[in-house]
């Protein structure tokens, strides 16, 4: 159980700046997840937490005590690596038992054959053996105890992982991509058992990814990184819907989010590839960008926007029409809830989309505030007037 | 069940006969056909030597003789008869049980500081290999040089320090110790190298692993890291150390010839003088096949422990 507050945290390597000031406070007991594309500086900062790496310059903090300079064991995080990091040359059992040999027996007690002879030895194995079956009944890998990890699959090991993980009962896990080896059926179902045992343990989760599918499904809140920098924090939810930068509304989100080249006009006014939508906004004229998510753009004659299919992607449930359309160097985007009715490739087809689904960036991605100015408000002014 | 076993034999034993009385299958014959030129090559070169040198140790053959005859066990009836045979065999295991423990901890030594440390790895790298690149014989007039009693650098050294100086080439006592110490300075640099390659294989999450697990100390992470993941490398490192010094020849003929009074006499030496000092070599191969069955010994224990102890990830 432990608050985690990042401070100012900056870090270089050989005068490259990875990570560029980061500031952020993980609740205690909370699932929070650093989700990013690949040298975003995600993986630093979870081993700068973990102590396994020195920050240049800001502080870590764990229950309001500074960690830095505090040994990486003794910050009592335990931590699950994408390569699982088991020990080949020892069994399952020993594996799990590793951080609590080191933590409870004396370096004497641990000697190659000494050790063995002493009776406060026998005493704490026999309790170590007490928990590292309880923590494999918990994740049902009894039965493999005596293997060894060359022995196991993929997802087996993870579980080791996790078992020596949650077998010192550390203040905080992190996990460093741990799911990014396994195969897509398999990483499906550990992301529920990952979910499920962070209600179990309620403990505090630190979780990277570059998976924004793991993000979006498993955590209550999370952090996008992006260059070194943290771009957002929020609710899932509110980073799909609500993001701050353009870059977070790319990144989250499959298919990506289709930006139309877009203007605004001096009235206040929107346009998107020169058609001018129902979106106001108090920003200043200028090129902006207008995005819309692929399941809020509607195929229909009668859309203002045209384009001709160049691609389908049926799944099954749903399809997503890829429209080449005059003006964008990439094809729009459209999810169809309907497969059995979709159009044919290099057939045109008219599109649209709601004023309330434009998310509008400026020229430097940042956010812009849009509203859609209601129809009802011109009587209300009448009536003022 | 029987059936099978019957039916089998019906459809077999045709076949058989055919290939008895046919001989095999054109494709078979091009595979034996071209499998032919690498087997007579490996007879030649690999296994007929061997069996020669075998063979040669049942004969009287003398080098140059134009005859021989075959006399069975008589040469290693004289050999284990022999005193001179007992003190080489003695010498040489304790070279062995000397030279294998101190290369191998040098050399493992070695490679962890060199590994541990930031710079000039490169520089430290080669100095350390030198000795392995230079030919033994040459360093061995240097080290008789180091080893003078009179002027020698080692000596020198012991005076500077008020200490007494040592005939340490010509003292029955010493001689095979100093030849031991020429042995591990020749061996370090090779052990080192091996060594490095294997540290360079250990994955480095293992150590963030064991560093997050609580071993806090350099030693704890060597006994729970870099130990056992060197096991392949060590077996590998103490097996070749082992072969490379039971072979201890060069060092003895140029600093000792095996004396004082045989207190430096090792196999091969023992096999030289015999063989190409007193032309008996058929008495030289009979010692020779000694010494190769020593390496059959080591080859098999290798193999049989890196099927078992070592763990590959």
């Amino acid at each position: 159980m432990a608050e985690i507050e990042i401070r100012a945290l900056r870090k270089a390597f050989d005068g490259a700046e990875v990570l560029k000031g980061v500031d952020l406070t993980i609740e205690d007991g909370e699932f929070i997840s650093l989700v990013g594309p690949s040298g975003c500086g995600k993986s630093t900062l979870l081993r700068i937490i973990a102590g396994l790496e020195p920050q240049s310059s800001g502080e870590i903090r764990i229950d309001h005590a500074s960690a830095d300079g505090v040994r990486p064991s003794a910050r009592n995080l335990a931590m699950v690596f994408q390569s699982y990091a088991l020990y080949p040359h020892l069994s399952v059992f020993d594996n799990i038992a590793v951080p609590l040999r080191m933590k409870r027996l004396s370096a004497l007690e641990r000697a190659p054959l000494v050790g063995r002879l002493l009776p406060s030895r026998r005493r704490a194995e026999r309790v170590i053996r007490e928990d590292v079956e309880r923590v494999a009944e918990q994740l049902e890998i009894t039965a493999l105890l005596k293997r060894k990890p060359g022995q196991l699959s993929g997802g087996q090991r993870q579980r080791v992982a996790v078992g020596r993980a949650i077998v010192r009962q550390p203040r905080a896990f992190l996990f460093d991509e741990p799911l990014s080896n396994l195969d897509a059926k398999l990483r499906v179902h550990m992301r529920a058992e990952i979910a499920q045992l962070h209600r179990q343990l309620k403990t505090t989760f630190i979780y990277v990814t570059h998976d924004q599918a793991e993000a979006m499904t498993m955590s209550g809140r999370i952090a996008v990184m992006i260059g070194g920098e943290l771009i957002q924090v929020g609710t899932p939810a509110a980073i799909y819907e609500d993001p701050h930068d353009i870059r977070v509304a790319e990144f989250i989100g499959t298919p990506k989010i289709n930006a139309f080249p877009g203007r605004i006009r001096s009235d206040g006014r929107l346009e998107a590839l020169g058609h001018p939508l129902h979106v106001a906004t108090p920003a200043p004229a200028g090129e902006c960008r207008v995005c819309v998510r692929p399941e809020r753009i509607d195929l229909d004659t009668s859309g203002v926007l045209s384009g001709t299919v160049v691609h389908l992607e049926n799944l099954g449930s749903e399809a997503f029409v890829h429209i080449g359309s005059p003006g964008m160097s990439v094809p729009v985007v459209a999810r169809v809830n309907d497969p059995s009715q979709l159009p044919s490739i290099g057939s045109p087809v008219g599109y649209g989309f709601a004023p309330e689904a434009v998310r509008a960036f400026d020229g430097g991605g940042r956010r812009i505030v849009t509203s859609v100015p209601s129809r009802v408000e011109r009587p209300r002014e009448v009536a003022v007037v | 069940m029987s059936d099978a076993a019957t039916l089998q034999g019906v459809t077999t034993a045709p076949r058989l006969r055919a290939w008895v009385f046919a001989g095999p299958r054109p494709a078979a014959r091009a595979a034996y056909a071209l499998a032919a030129p690498a087997f007579v090559l490996m007879l030649m070169m690999l296994i007929g030597p061997l069996a020669g040198v075998i063979a040669l140790s049942f004969t009287d053959y003398q080098l140059g003789a134009p005859s021989f005859s075959w006399i069975g066990l008589s040469n290693y009836h004289e050999m284990f008869a022999d005193r001179v045979f007992w003190i080489s065999l003695k010498n040489t295991l304790t070279y062995v049980a000397i030279v294998v423990p101190g290369a191998v901890v040098l050399g493992l030594g070695t490679a962890l500081l060199i590994q541990s440390g930031a710079g000039l790895r490169s520089w430290y790298r080669t100095v350390y290999f030198l000795p392995v690149m230079a030919t033994l014989i040459a360093m061995a007039i240097v080290w008789e040089f180091m080893l003078h009693p009179q002027f020698g650098l080692v000596n020198g050294l012991l005076r500077a320090a008020g200490l007494q100086g040592h005939s340490w080439l010509q003292d029955r006592g010493t001689a095979l110790y100093s030849l031991c110490v020429i042995g591990i300075w020749q061996a370090t640099g090779f052990n080192m190298v091996l060594f490095l390659a294997g540290l360079v294989s250990i994955p480095k999450h293992l150590y963030d692993a064991a560093e997050i697990d609580g071993a806090e100390s350099a030693w704890s992470r060597f006994r729970l890291v870099t130990w056992p993941m060197l096991g392949p490398v060590t077996l590998f490192v103490v097996t070749i150390s082992a072969i490379r010094s039971f072979q201890v020849f060069d060092t003895v003929q140029v600093l000792t010839k095996g004396g004082p009074s045989k207190s430096s006499e090792v196999l091969i030496y023992t096999m030289y003088t015999e063989g190409f000092e007193f032309f008996r070599s058929g008495y030289g191969a009979a010692v020779t096949v000694v010494f190769l069955a020593f390496v059959l010994l080591l080859t098999s224990v290798k193999s049989a422990l890196g099927n078992r102890e070592v763990h590959y990830a």
